[in-house]
């Protein structure tokens, strides 16, 4: 199926694994951090002009609303980039979101897209069946001057997906399960690919989930086959044309996972490597915590909003626990209010804060001191990646999460 | 084109938040991201590194984070080379990208110690341990990339 897109892309009639081409770009993108390190390069070229004002998206979100005076600076720098060019798609504060929430949320990537984005979760859209991956900040301003790139045709994984998802356990559990198995770099330069009667049960949220930590596999992408769902979900919101791509009956795996949905049980990843992952079961009673973060592009989502708020309703957050839930863009945010789950969330005691990547990264918004431990719906659990380099950060899904926040330590959902 | 240099030795999934972590993002200054390079993994690194210094490492080396800060920080505290078993395959692109040379041989990566004197030629791939006297054969870069390393970065080569 990636094959089929980068050929479509490359105008080529077929591509093979191992291939060099150039391929046209739907949208590149950009953020707060590696943007100003492409506008840098960008403007070393002398007058060169952006290939599209309507297909480069900025996206101010890792270190906003601007936790120090360089970060403002940093901001500023885009902001004044995105208005000099007249981009089309510069999201800053009050319209922002993280980024590869946002993105897919307002239309602006869909089935059959080539897209690539100057951060490594960039992989999210595969859940829309597009190809896209994660680059650097110069292939980004390459990228903004000619609307191409260069790739090498990546070989493919097929994850075939069986089942359905039993109570409590999500998108989340099934992508650390397959990180798991196959070890953070299982998948190095190639691609996986999900199929499988399984797909059909998950929802969007889980997909974009999923194919969002398909890079902790060390994977070029993820993606998901095109289906009711998908069609679904972006209509209404998708601009471009919807161009579905199917994998052939007779495709070639280097590998085929197979995955029984109904089998899975919550996941944790311990520290320090997404694929440290034992089951719930296998936590023990022993893991003391002092912070929980829910958001992230990973599980910020409204669905993620939703399971927070089933397990918070009518708890507290245990004594000593600091538990902050972070919806991941604007309309996230307000569905939630809508929904009434702010109410849940603060009178359990939780703090919700405006979209941010915040924390995830060590940025702002909730860094962890030495020696403390947080459960973190996010991506990555890397030696100091929320803070100290002597803290730790086990990766769950939101039901976990905020499980572990009532009780203050690693818990099963469906043990309250 | 010939580096030669001290080695300092990684294990494996070396990622980009310990390369150069996130709270020194704020800024894109290459010397300023250089005085960070590889803090939280060997906080001493600093001050040990000497310019044409190797790093040698394990597999998926620069895994994590597509932040072009982490080739840039190691290209600018005056490592001349990174040889590892494998790369992640952003950090792969971004250090080309960058012009920092990097070159993939599991047999080196394994062999070589902290502090052996390491003598690289990018024309033909093979990798001299001055040290123990051992001698690797790595896969040399095609002519086009190894010019983008010698010239420091894709942009200067457009």
């Amino acid at each position: 199926m990636t094959q089929k897109i980068l050929a479509a892309h490359a105008g080529l009639p077929n591509v093979k694994a191992g291939q060099l081409i150039e391929a046209s770009l739907d949208l590149c993108l950009g953020n707060d951090i590696t943007a100003p390190v492409a506008i840098n390069e960008f403007e070393r070229c002398g007058g060169c002009s952006v290939f599209d004002k309507s297909r480069v998206a900025l996206v101010m979100d890792h270190f906003t609303p601007n936790k120090d005076i360089k970060a403002a600076q940093q901001v500023k720098r885009v902001r004044e980039f995105a208005g000099k060019h007249d981009i089309e798609n510069y999201f800053d504060v009050g319209r922002m979101g993280v980024e590869h929430a946002i993105l897919p949320e307002q239309g602006l990537v869909g089935p059959g897209d080539c897209v690539i984005g100057a951060d490594s979760h960039t992989c999210t859209y595969g859940a829309l069946g597009a190809f896209s991956t994660g680059v650097g900040s110069t292939d980004l301003a390459t990228a903004m001057a000619t609307g191409k790139a260069w790739f090498k045709v990546p070989s493919a994984i097929k994850v075939e997906l069986t089942g359905r998802l039993p109570k409590y356990v999500t998108g989340k559990d099934v992508i650390l399960h397959l990180i798991g198995m196959i070890g953070v770099d299982g998948a190095l330069y190639k691609s996986l690919e999900f199929a499988g009667d399984g797909v059909a049960s998950l929802s969007m949220d889980d997909r974009l989930c999923i194919a969002n930590m398909a890079i902790e596999a060390g994977a070029k992408n993820g993606i998901f086959p095109v289906d009711s769902v998908t069609l679904e979900y972006v209509s209404g919101r998708f601009r471009r044309e919807v161009r579905v791509f199917e994998a052939d009956s007779d495709a070639e795996y280097e590998r085929v996972i197979t995955i029984e949905l109904s089998s899975l049980r919550p996941t944790v990843a311990f520290p320090h490597l997404p694929e440290n992952t034992r089951t719930i079961d296998e936590c023990g009673g022993q893991v003391k915590i002092d912070q929980v973060v829910i958001g992230s592009c990973t599980n910020g989502r409204l669905e993620d909003m939703r399971a927070a708020a089933e397990i918070l309703k009518g708890r507290k957050v245990a004594k000593g626990v600091r538990c902050i839930i972070i919806p991941a863009t604007q309309q996230v945010w307000l569905d939630s209010m809508r929904e009434g789950l702010f109410e849940i969330f603060i009178e359990a005691g939780a703090a919700v804060s405006t979209p941010t990547c915040g924390p995830c990264l060590g940025g702002h918004m909730g860094i962890l001191a030495a020696g403390e431990r947080a459960v973190s719906t996010t991506n990555r659990n890397f030696v100091g990646r929320m803070g100290h380099v002597d803290s730790e950060v086990y990766l769950a899904s939101p039901y976990v999460a905020a499980a572990s926040a009532v009780t203050g330590y690693i818990t099963d959902p469906a043990s309250l | 084109m010939v580096v030669q240099g001290s080695v300092h030795k990684y294990g494996d999934n070396v990622d980009t938040d310990v390369i150069i972590p996130a709270r020194y993002l704020n800024t894109s200054d290459h010397d300023e991201l250089a005085s960070h390079c590889m803090e939280d993994i060997d906080s001493d690194f600093v001050n040990r590194v000497k310019t044409g210094d190797i790093i040698v490492a394990g597999k998926n080396f620069g895994c994590g984070s597509s932040r072009e800060h982490a080739p840039i920080a190691i290209k600018a505290s005056g490592i001349s080379c990174v040889i590892a078993s494998t790369f992640a395959r952003i950090f792969y692109r971004n250090a080309i990208n960058i012009g920092l040379a990097i070159l993939e041989c599991d047999e080196a990566a394994r062999d070589i110690s902290a502090g052996d004197q390491i003598r690289v030629d990018f024309d033909t791939g093979v990798i001299q341990n001055l040290t123990t006297g051992k001698e690797y054969q790595a896969e040399p870069f095609p002519p086009f990339i190894q010019n983008i390393i010698a010239k420091g970065g894709l942009m200067n080569t457009i």
